[in-house]
């Protein structure tokens, strides 16, 4: 794990020992953490399972946590969060590959030296503003003048989505943009050597060698999606429906769990259980995403 | 075309049109390159100027030392503003210790064992969680178990279990970039394992580290999802205490006010942001100044 050089010695002071063992506690916080996040979801989730069958919320087609008659059905806040993520993705993926070439094998120094550090700013804006944006400015001056306010209304999954793209975009650039520097040098030169042009190297050599952490990004970036939740809440609306309709407002895993938070729901009620629920189903989505990566890394990486 | 009349006509000219079109595709390639570079950078200015244009007129003295109102006109953000800095630096005073020593221990202390390495890959797993449910584990922990209620503390110490992960990764990198000859050098003077990371890694990474835990406070102060599990939603027309009483905080403020459909919410929400934006523009700063101050004196 470390390759730090250890000291040549075994004898070690009780003060040694004592600072070792705060600092083995320090780093041991990260598994409590993960410990009490599991426990409080598994807890909660039984508990909401006493009162809604596991079938219905896994099967069921209708979720309607404010309104009689409630229907527990989960899918269509998972068909929502998948259909926001899915167009947060069609967004980052080709915009945000492009930028990591142009700064990888295309900008100067100088040019990348200012470029990246503004892409970056992106991911570093409150989420809350970038949601601002796309209910105040991204749907009723581009999206509505273009669709047609009969087709579109201000909240869409569609203006939710692009705007959930713009910011997972910069994750998706810097990280295969690292990826594509550490291809060495050599094996440009070795393609260029062969009557190349910049764009085969780039095409041929470059994108399949830099290919795990190319894939690592992505699969972050769609992780990162589908956990957001603040751009959702304000721009995405909060009509649970089973649709992929773009153009209609949906209502996410995370926007639910925030709908029932800020609401004056009872904390012993079915829909604050139901929040636990849905969380925990939240988790074990992006945890599988964060899995993935990392296999991915593993199983595609090659050194050279 | 047959055989001969290929062999027979000069191979630079025989090459020409697809060397041609090869570039042409490259060229092509290089315009859908820049101007996905360009996207991201306008839409980056059109959300600035957007915010500008309709924030400006809003961002008075009065709205900086006003309190929520019902009417927009009255509004203003100091219960906020005060709120996200005491969290801010609950999350800084916290994280620093703690951060730092978890980054130590398993850069400068952690043999390869299995417990080690289940830290470390908890570590990463902890990045990816969501941040909404950090607020949920903070609700159950903070507010109910240890009964420190709706408070910034609670707020705070959510916010930097949120954040620790982020710390601790950055803070290894920058252990990772001192050299080994620095630690040789410590042991071959005597020094015990504590005494080299003290004396020699820790001042040697320390810019690293510093502009690390700054992001994170930066990155603390703009994060409303959780904090709206946390009870920031309040309607605080005081200055917040932070260890009792309801509080409210920035980004929590401006979800508010551009959830209602009033175009002069939207007005206030937008002084809002560019006070968060300018709030994160001189924490940024300070980490670049930081390290350009600490990294003075490193030369290997």
């Amino acid at each position: 794990m470390t390759s730090v050089p250890v000291p040549l010695t075994r004898r070690r002071p009780r003060s040694e020992r004592v600072i070792e063992t705060l600092l083995f506690l320090s780093a041991a916080l990260g598994v409590l953490t993960t410990a009490g996040i599991v426990l409080v979801l598994v807890f909660q989730t039984l508990e909401f399972f006493q009162v809604v069958s596991p079938v219905e919320f896994f099967t069921g087609t209708r979720w309607s946590a404010g309104i009689r008659p409630y229907a527990w059905g989960v899918l269509p806040l998972v068909s929502g969060t998948i259909l926001v993520a899915t167009i947060a993705m069609i967004v980052a993926v080709p915009v945000g590959l492009l930028a990591a070439v142009l700064l990888s094998d295309y900008a100067s120094p100088r040019v990348r030296a200012t470029v990246k550090p503004l892409l970056e700013t992106i991911a570093g804006i409150p989420t809350i503003v970038l949601g601002f944006f796309a209910v105040n400015f991204l749907a009723p001056q581009v999206l509505i003048p273009i669709l047609g306010k009969q087709n579109i209304g201000t909240f869409s999954a569609l203006s939710g989505g692009i705007i959930v793209g713009l910011l997972v975009t910069p994750l998706i650039a810097s990280i295969s943009d690292d990826a594509m520097r550490a291809v060495p040098r050599g094996m440009r030169e070795g393609a260029y050597a062969m009557g190349a042009t910049k764009f085969e190297v780039i095409r041929k050599v470059v994108f399949p060698a830099a290919i795990s952490g190319i894939m690592a990004s992505i699969i972050l970036a769609a992780s990162r999606a589908i956990g957001e939740t603040m751009i959702v809440s304000l721009a995405v609306g909060d009509k649970p429906q089973l649709t992929f309709d773009p153009t209609e407002s949906v209502q996410t895993m995370t926007a639910f769990i925030a709908q029932i938070a800020i609401g004056e729901t009872a904390q012993g009620s079915v829909q604050f259980k139901a929040l636990f629920a849905v969380a925990a189903t939240l988790l074990v989505f992006t945890l599988v995403l964060n899995l993935l990566s990392g296999w991915v890394v593993r199983r595609f990486r090659t050194e050279y | 075309m047959s055989l001969t009349s290929t062999s027979a006509v000069d191979p630079a000219v025989r090459f020409e049109p697809a060397l041609m079109r090869r570039k042409l595709s490259g060229t092509v390639f290089y315009g859908l390159c820049v101007m996905a570079v360009g996207i991201l950078l306008l839409a980056l200015v059109m959300l600035l100027a957007d915010v500008l244009v309709r924030g400006l007129p809003w961002l008075d003295w009065d709205f900086m030392t006003g309190g929520p109102s019902r009417r927009p006109a009255n509004a203003g953000i100091l219960p906020a503003l005060v709120g996200s800095l005491m969290v801010g630096i609950i999350v800084g005073v916290v994280t620093f210790p703690v951060g730092i020593a978890a980054a130590i221990y398993l850069n400068e202390y952690a043999s390869d064992s299995w417990v080690n390495r289940v830290l470390q890959t908890n570590i990463s797993n902890l990045a990816g969680v969501p941040s909404i449910i950090y607020g949920i584990l903070g609700l159950a922990v903070f507010v109910r178990l240890m009964e420190l209620g709706s408070t910034i503390l609670s707020a705070g110490l959510t916010l930097t279990l949120l954040i620790l992960p982020v710390v601790i990764i950055a803070s290894i990198e920058a252990l990772r970039a001192v050299p080994n000859a620095q630690r040789e050098g410590a042991y071959a003077l005597g020094a015990t394992r504590w005494q080299m990371v003290r004396g020699s890694v820790l001042p040697a990474a320390s810019p690293g580290i510093m502009t690390g835990i700054i992001l994170a406070m930066a990155r603390a102060i703009g994060e409303a999802a959780p904090l709206i599990l946390i009870g920031a939603f309040a309607f605080v027309t005081f200055l917040p205490n932070p260890f009792t009483g309801s509080y409210t905080v920035l980004p929590i403020q401006i979800y508010d006010w551009a959830r209602r459909p009033q175009d002069d919410f939207a007005g206030i929400a937008a002084a809002a942001i560019i006070v968060i934006l300018v709030l994160m523009l001189v924490l940024n700063a300070l980490a670049l100044i930081l390290r350009a101050r600490l990294s003075r004196h490193i030369q290997w």
